[in-house]
């Protein structure tokens, strides 16, 4: 009773507030009335105490509502709290009882959608309420409350996917409703047709009887398809819905409604258009290979080319939606025939591809003799022949132009669609992509920037496929002096791709990327990049243009260039790359090319191959180099990681000696191997941990006073610091780490950590900070348990599986035996061995700009801010919007973090980001420039990453782990520095009074 | 059956001076009212007489409808409008009701301060004129007189064309004007909604010519600029001030700042800048990327684009200009061209079609060496060698064939009407159309008629619909006809089906009961109670399914039909059974039974 009461006050100062004095008083006044009704319900409700039910809660306030206004307001408050699920079958009686008893249909039709909005609660069977459901059903008058009631046995049949008694009734409801008059109701009828209608009923081929028959004599698709030809068009789009619904259920779609389907593709409404595109599509893809006859003719062709023709016919429809729907569409009819597909780029050659083979030749023929002008010419649209008329239907035009309309849009959207179908049809057929390739060229000159970068997206993504002749490039090559980072950028990426079919291509092409290079200074490394490619792509087209780009001469000396010309370096980047696989070239190089080939390898060897020039005695050491492959690489990298496995059980220094000369050759194995390094890198910073716990471990002293020792102490406490962070290093920086790995890394952080643990416990004093410190390192070593479990199995005889099998003991002891403990298993444990996974790269950045190489000091007044532009790649991080962060040194120690926007990162390739962003500086007045340092983080925090890599299996959702788990370790975050820091030098002058 | 004529007073057959009479429905339509470029006497404007002979034509016509500023449409108006005379109303779009007045003006001052020209219509009378001007706006249907209505379409083609639908009762027309299906760097596509009018009239100057894609011709424009540019050379581009000017315009500004260049781009000013103005304030005429841009920047605010003054010709280094007029026949552009023509260097670019006669049209066609007027007053003829590099770019913004055709498409006309091209090019596209329906092509003067066969509405009562749905069940099949009972009112040129009973209300009549007596002479002893009872028994018997009742008054009510027995009183015996039904009652044959 009590509790009702307090349910009472509560409803009560919901109201608002104008409403509350007066209404309050009311409230109290009838709570006498209030209280009666729920005596009847007492025992019900005092099973779940706790909880105050919904149910009578709702059952009150419905009976206090005067009128449909007051009901609706209550429902209204009630749909937005959730409700239990034990109670939403009490909730469910409740409103139907009020529902039967309540004549205003806007209440009715609340009920209605609240009941099927409760049919989904999670774990709610509402199998027991369809009855119910249907004789609402067959009592209701109103047409919006039975649209809405079929609304609600549509979710109710959802809800239950197995029970085909269920799905039956309702599906006969649905049939027996179909010929309401309401449009409303016959689209919630044949929406639940589409997600109900069963697979396997019986196709009788009975078209009479159309409204009387129901149910299982007619096939679900026949009832669907007698509503394409509906009166109104909100009902034929719903029909067509449905059956698309019923193909995307795997129910065979039948071929012979593709008439109708074709009907409605001239449909007055657009909706309805749109749909049919969709309808068309998926027969298409159903029955590409049956064939239709072709109207007004004898002939017959494939129902992919036939659908082909009349989708493209679509892209100029009279409504952007649809267009844009058409075009995406065509891009995924990829079985059609390459003469309907190569139709779509000929705007000329008119229609009746559909009628003759003869006939389109005999038509393109006249075409091409004029007939029609193409308004680039002056005065070539004089008639000059009489055609034949009766073979040009410049209505149904089929497929002619589809893409030459849909590239030239007024939408931008559609346009965009339509170089995505170029981009998908050329991916499967090679000669329609070098067909595309000149309306691709156009698009170049697109008015919107999405749209030029799109399509020079699509043009690499074809490029395998296609030869660029001279003028293409022409155009191609023009974009370059855009002055969109973005467009220019794309477009090296798509020389880098290119193939080119003559020297003069060569020519052009580097003429204009030097134009390029010469307007757009910062574009430097990706023009060379370019021009690496350009070479070792077309060697034998480079070779005739040697002694020209060199500027050699047969007789005279010329001049020695520049070394630091971007231009010549570019140049000389084209040459070399050449001459890798081109042997004859370097006879052409005069002397100094040799030199400052020597130069560049040593300071560009990214872009540089290695050569084999005649008399230089670096040519051994490099081609041994460059002929060692990455397995011989792989073998001595597996090698090394063997021999170190073997000091398992060696004290002494020899062990010492071994891993510093292992981590010095796979250092040195990174550099060389640029394939391995990050497996390399990974190795040795490993294993560089291991030598400095051994060493920590190795003081002689650790049996000695604690007084007597405090030097060694402070070694060992430095080097369990410095494990700790190499192994955040070795967790975080590191892509394509397996859990096993991960486990290893997370073995030797709890190593590092016991180590810190026996060194508190033997310098400090006091019991207090050491009883805590010992419980969290119980619940590391338990969080690691949970984390790892699977991976215990390979960790036997290891630190950690000492310690589990301790646990008993530790958890129970004293801190100072839990130390003692601690420090003989320490002692005790051996090297784990790393094992390799296939794939480890490690992050990293390069900061471009600034190059930190001005002399000029970057003048700001003080107090204002300057923007400082910044220019990096990101190789192998993921997920950088979240993790990368900039961070400026002032000369003073003063330190900014800054997090660069989302959009300031681009993705050139896989693996690979591009942050160009602008850092904002400030600082107070100094007396004269000084170098400030720029470096980019990474930043990590333990806890998400350790348990999303730890378990990507069982991935846990939000609330579930906040709620399971305790948080294992407090979540340490932190960041490490992953590239070179850059060094501006600014100076801030004080402001001028 | 009703018509619809069709007269082009201009147009017909031609390009030049659009003037198209339309009589539909009683109503009397002008569509445009332009002038001919080609002539300086009579013959430029629209011969009027052909309306009337003498006096006003308010009384001929009920509206007159302008598609677009362009003279050949809108030329002849103030002359109409003042000196025929006509005082109706004038419809056309915001922007050309803005921009209609400059290019007038232009055109009277050259035709009158110039060429010194009386008898011709006056600053005053284009005021006048344009404040008869209705606006229009898009997608608006505006109501001429109670029953002609109007409402105009996007047509792309300049700043403000339109395409109107014009529409009396059920017959309808739709005039496109000039047109263009392919948008353009400041203009969207045109566009019709199916409204399947019973007469399409479509210029049709592009008849043979199916472009080549848009994309091509303005990547070939920049190109050929840029190269000229890059290699020095000066670049002139005769335009007509509006139109085809601002859309290269944008094309150049929006290439000039992509690819960063320096050359600077003049104008020739005057008449241009007054128009520009309008053009960056109608921006909801305008296509999608300039419409989203212009919160930004609005696109017809040229950076790189500056007023050209007579001095800058003679500078040295590259420069594009933009000069009027367009086919090199006077002005500005003549006085540059004779400049520049003698250097290699150079270019010409011809963006539109050029009459023959013009210098434009010579040099076109590969006339390197042409005879110039000398400047002085004594004429003398010299030689200009045109050494520069000559161009044609079509960037004529109207429908191609393949347009025309996507627009009958979207239409769906039952007859189409070509008129504003060249009879032979029209002819090749007729026998196109031709194919799938009529399709006429008038020349001047010339009246097509076209029958049409409207289906005439009638209004139903809600209450008349209800009852026959209730009696039939399911939903009215569109396909199907069906029968019904009801009363149908015409009145006031209205159709009206309603009920019986509301049409006699409606129209004051008492409803007249027409009951159908029989007496049926009757051998039985009984008395009258029990002989009615009798009857009443036998027909229950006989009648099942029917509602039988025996009233107190002495009566048996089958249905409607009402049953009495009387007996004779010269012989008891004979009784006569008095029969009485309304005429609706069919089953009276039952009752012979008993």
């Amino acid at each position: 009773m009590s509790l009702t009461e307090c349910r009472t006050e509560l409803s009560a100062s919901h109201f608002p507030l104008n409403m509350a004095a007066h209404l309050k008083k009311r409230v109290y006044e009838e709570f006498s009335q209030v209280v009666q009704i729920p005596q009847e319900e007492a025992p019900a409700k005092k099973l779940r105490l706790s909880k105050p039910s919904k149910s009578a809660a709702l059952h009150i306030d419905l009976c206090k509502a005067t009128n449909s206004t007051d009901a609706l307001q209550y429902l209204l408050q009630f749909a937005r709290k959730p409700v239990e699920v034990e109670s939403v079958e009490g909730v469910i009686r409740i409103l139907l009882e009020h529902y039967y008893k309540e004549t205003d249909n806007s209440v009715r039709l609340k009920i209605a959608s609240l009941l099927g909005l409760l049919s989904k609660t999670q774990g709610f069977r509402p199998d027991c309420i369809v009855d119910d459901a249907i004789n609402t059903l067959n009592n209701e008058k109103s047409h919006q409350v039975l649209a809405q009631l079929l609304d609600t046995l549509l979710v109710i049949g959802t809800q239950l996917p197995e029970s085909p008694t269920v799905r039956q009734r309702l599906i006969e409801m649905a049939c027996k409703h179909l010929s309401d008059s309401y449009f409303g109701v016959r689209n919630k009828c044949l929406k639940l047709l589409g997600c109900l209608g069963t697979v396997d009923a019986p196709l009788t081929k009975d078209n009479e009887g159309l409204g009387t028959s129901l149910g299982g004599v007619r096939d679900v698709q026949s009832i669907i398809s007698d509503y394409f030809g509906d009166q109104d068009p909100r009902v034929r789009t719903a029909a067509i819905k449905a059956m698309l619904q019923l193909h995307e259920r795997g129910m065979k779609i039948h071929e012979i409604i593709y008439n109708q389907a074709c009907r409605l593709l001239t449909d007055d409404y657009e909706q309805v258009r749109s749909a049919a595109v969709q309808m068309v599509w998926v027969l298409s893809q159903l029955y590409p290979e049956s064939i239709v006859p072709i109207p007004s003719s004898n002939e017959e062709i494939r129902l992919v080319d036939d659908v082909f023709g009349k989708i493209s016919h679509m892209v100029s429809d009279g409504s952007w939606m649809v267009r844009v729907q058409a075009a995406k569409t065509l891009g995924s009819i990829l079985q059609v025939s390459p003469h309907f597909l190569e139709q779509t780029l000929d705007k000329k050659l008119m229609s009746d591809l559909r009628r003759k083979r003869t006939a389109h030749e005999r038509a393109k023929e006249l075409f091409t003799s004029g007939e029609f002008s193409s308004g680039r010419k002056w005065a070539d649209d004089a008639p000059k022949e009489k055609l034949d008329t009766n073979t040009v239907y410049l209505i149904a035009s089929g497929a002619c132009g589809a893409f030459v309309h849909g590239l030239e849009d007024e939408m931008f959207e559609v346009r965009i669609a339509a170089v995505e179908a170029l981009s998908q049809l050329a991916r499967s057929s090679p000669s329609f992509a070098e067909k595309c390739l000149d309306f691709l060229v156009d698009m170049f000159n697109d008015e919107i920037e999405e749209v030029r970068l799109q399509s020079i997206h699509v043009l690499r993504e074809i490029s395998t496929h296609i030869t660029l002749r001279e003028d293409q490039l022409d155009t191609v090559l023009a974009v370059l002096e855009d002055s969109s980072r973005d467009i220019r950028e794309a477009l090296h990426e798509l020389i880098c791709y290119t193939n080119v079919s003559t020297k003069e291509c060569i020519q052009l092409a580097l003429l204009e990327l030097l134009k390029n290079l010469n307007k757009y200074p910062t574009d430097r490394n990706s023009v060379w990049k370019c021009l690496k490619f350009l070479g070792s792509r077309h060697p034998t087209l480079v070779l005739p243009l040697v002694p020209e780009l060199l500027s050699t001469h047969p007789y005279f000396d010329t001049p020695e260039p520049d070394m630091d010309d971007p231009a010549y370096i570019a140049v000389l980047v084209l040459v070399f790359n050449a001459a890798k696989s081109c042997p004859t070239m370097p006879a052409l190089f005069s002397d100094h090319t040799f030199r400052h080939y020597a130069y560049l390898r040593d300071s560009l060897s990214h872009l540089v191959p290695p050569l084999r020039l005649p008399g230089n005695g670096l040519d051994l050491v490099d081609s041994r180099c460059s002929s060692g492959s990455v397995e011989s690489a792989q073998l001595f990298l597996q090698q090394s990681l063997n021999r170190v496995s073997t000091i398992q059980n060696l004290e002494a220094p020899g062990a010492q000696d071994l891993l510093n000369f292992t981590i010095r050759d796979l250092r040195r194995l990174g550099e060389l191997q640029t394939e391995l390094a990050g497996a390399a890198d990974f190795c040795a910073t490993y294993l560089r941990c291991q030598l400095l716990l051994m060493k920590a471990l190795q003081e002689k002293l650790w049996n000695m006073a604690v007084p007597l020792c405090l030097k060694q102490n402070v070694t060992a406490t430095a080097a369990a610091q410095q494990i700790l962070e190499e192994t955040y290093k070795l967790e975080f920086l590191y892509s394509g780490l397996e859990s096993r790995q991960v486990a290893t890394i997370h073995h030797v952080r709890l190593q590092a950590k016991a180590l810190q643990l026996v060194l508190t416990a033997r310098t400090r004093q006091g019991l207090d900070p050491l009883i805590s410190s010992c419980e969290k390192f119980l619940q590391d070593i338990e969080s690691f348990q949970r984390l790892f479990l699977a991976e215990l199995p390979h960790l036997q005889d290891s630190f950690v599986d000492k310690l589990l099998e301790l646990m008993p003991r530790l958890s129970s002891c004293k801190p100072v035996e839990t130390v003692k403990i601690l420090q003989t298993t320490l002692r005790q444990s051996g090297l784990l061995q790393l094992r390799l996974p296939e794939q480890i790269h490690r992050a990293t950045a390069t900061i471009i700009e600034p190059t930190g190489e001005s002399d000029n000091p970057l003048k700001f007044t003080t107090g204002l801010v300057v923007a400082l532009d910044i220019d990096a790649t990101l190789e192998h991080v993921q997920d950088p919007q979240n993790i990368v962060k900039v961070q400026v040194l002032y000369p003073d120690g003063q330190s900014h973090m800054i997090h660069p926007k989302p959009g300031d990162f681009r993705k050139p390739g896989p693996n690979r980001h591009r942050l160009i962003t602008q850092v904002y500086l400030s600082h107070t007045a100094w007396t004269e420039p000084s170098q400030i340092e720029v470096r980019l983080l990474l930043a990590y925090s333990s806890s998400s990453t350790s348990l999303s890599s730890a378990s990507p299996a069982s991935k846990l959702g939000w609330s579930d782990s906040i709620d399971s788990l305790p948080q294992p370790e407090a979540a340490v975050e932190g960041t490490i520095p992953f590239s070179k820091p850059v060094k501006v030098y600014i100076m801030p002058k004080p402001a001028r009074r | 059956m009703p018509e619809i004529k069709v007269t082009p007073l201009g147009a017909g057959q031609d390009v030049g001076r659009s003037c198209i009479l339309v009589s539909i429905g009683g109503k009397n339509i002008m569509l445009d009212c332009g002038m001919h470029m080609g002539y300086n006497d009579d013959r430029r404007f629209p011969d009027f007489s052909y309306i009337t002979q003498n006096g006003r034509l308010t009384e001929f016509l009920d509206c007159v409808i302008i598609s677009h500023f362009h003279l050949d449409h809108c030329g002849a108006l103030p002359f109409m409008s003042e000196m025929v005379g006509y005082d109706g109303p004038i419809y056309m779009t915001h922007p050309t009701k803005a921009i209609c007045p400059i290019l007038l003006e232009d055109f009277r001052k050259i035709t009158v301060d110039k060429k010194g020209e009386t008898n011709f219509f006056t600053s005053q009378m284009i005021k006048d004129c344009m404040k008869k001007v209705v606006p229009l706006n898009l997608h608006q249907t505006v109501q001429v007189d109670d029953e002609l209505e109007i409402k105009a379409y996007y047509a792309g083609h300049v700043l403000g064309a339109a395409m109107v639908h014009i529409k009396v009762g059920l017959e309808s027309v739709v005039y496109t004007g000039d047109y263009n299906m392919t948008p353009d760097r400041h203009l969207g596509a045109a566009w019709i909604d199916k409204c399947r009018p019973d007469v399409l009239i479509s210029e049709s100057t592009y008849a043979t010519t199916i472009r080549d894609s848009k994309r091509c011709r303005e990547r070939d424009f920049l190109k050929k600029v840029h190269e000229s540019i890059e290699r020095g050379g000066k670049v002139l581009i005769p335009v007509f001030a509006l139109g085809r000017a601002q859309e290269l315009c944008i094309l150049l500004e929006t290439f000039w700042e992509r690819m960063n260049l320096k050359a600077p781009i003049y104008f020739s000013t005057g008449l241009t800048e007054k128009a520009n103005h309008y053009y960056k304030l109608f921006i909801t005429w305008t296509n999608q990327k300039i419409r989203k841009t212009f919160v930004q920047r609005n696109m017809f605010e040229f950076k790189h684009i500056k007023p050209f003054d007579r001095s800058y010709a003679d500078n040295p280094g590259p420069m594009v200009v933009f000069a009027t007029p367009g086919m090199l026949h006077a002005g500005q552009s003549l006085q540059i061209f004779k400049k520049w023509a003698g250097h290699e260097k150079n270019m010409v670019i011809m963006p539109g079609y050029c009459v023959q006669g013009t210098i434009g049209h010579k040099i076109l066609n590969g006339q390197r060496k042409l005879e110039m007027e000398g400047r002085a007053t004594v004429r003398i003829l010299f030689q200009l060698d045109v050494k520069l590099q000559v161009e044609y770019m079509s960037f004529s913004a109207h429908a191609d064939a393949k347009g025309i055709m996507q627009l009958i498409r979207m239409a769906e006309p039952r007859n189409m009407l070509l008129v504003h091209g060249e009879a032979v090019k029209m002819e090749f596209l007729k026998g196109k159309i031709e194919q799938e329906f009529n399709c006429h092509m008038p020349a001047n003067g010339e009246t097509v008629t076209v029958t049409t066969n409207p289906s005439v509405p009638v209004d139903i009562s809600l209450n008349l619909l209800k009852r026959e749905m209730a009696l039939g069940g399911t939903l009215p099949d569109p396909k199907k006809p069906r029968t019904m009972h009801g009363t149908l009112i015409m009145k006031e040129n209205s159709l009206k089906l309603v009920s019986s009973e509301q049409a006699l209300k409606e129209l004051g009549l008492n409803e007249h009961q027409l009951r159908f007596t029989c007496r049926v002479p009757l051998q039985d002893p009984h008395s009258d109670p029990d002989t009615l009872h009798g009857i009443y028994l036998h027909l229950k018997s006989v009648l099942k399914g029917y509602t039988i009742q025996h009233l107190p008054d002495g009566t048996v009510m089958v249905e409607s039909i009402v049953i009495k027995v009387s007996s004779s009183a010269e012989d008891p015996n004979t009784k006569v059974l008095l029969l009485s039904w309304s005429y609706q009652v069919k089953y009276f044959h039952l009752l012979k039974k008993g």
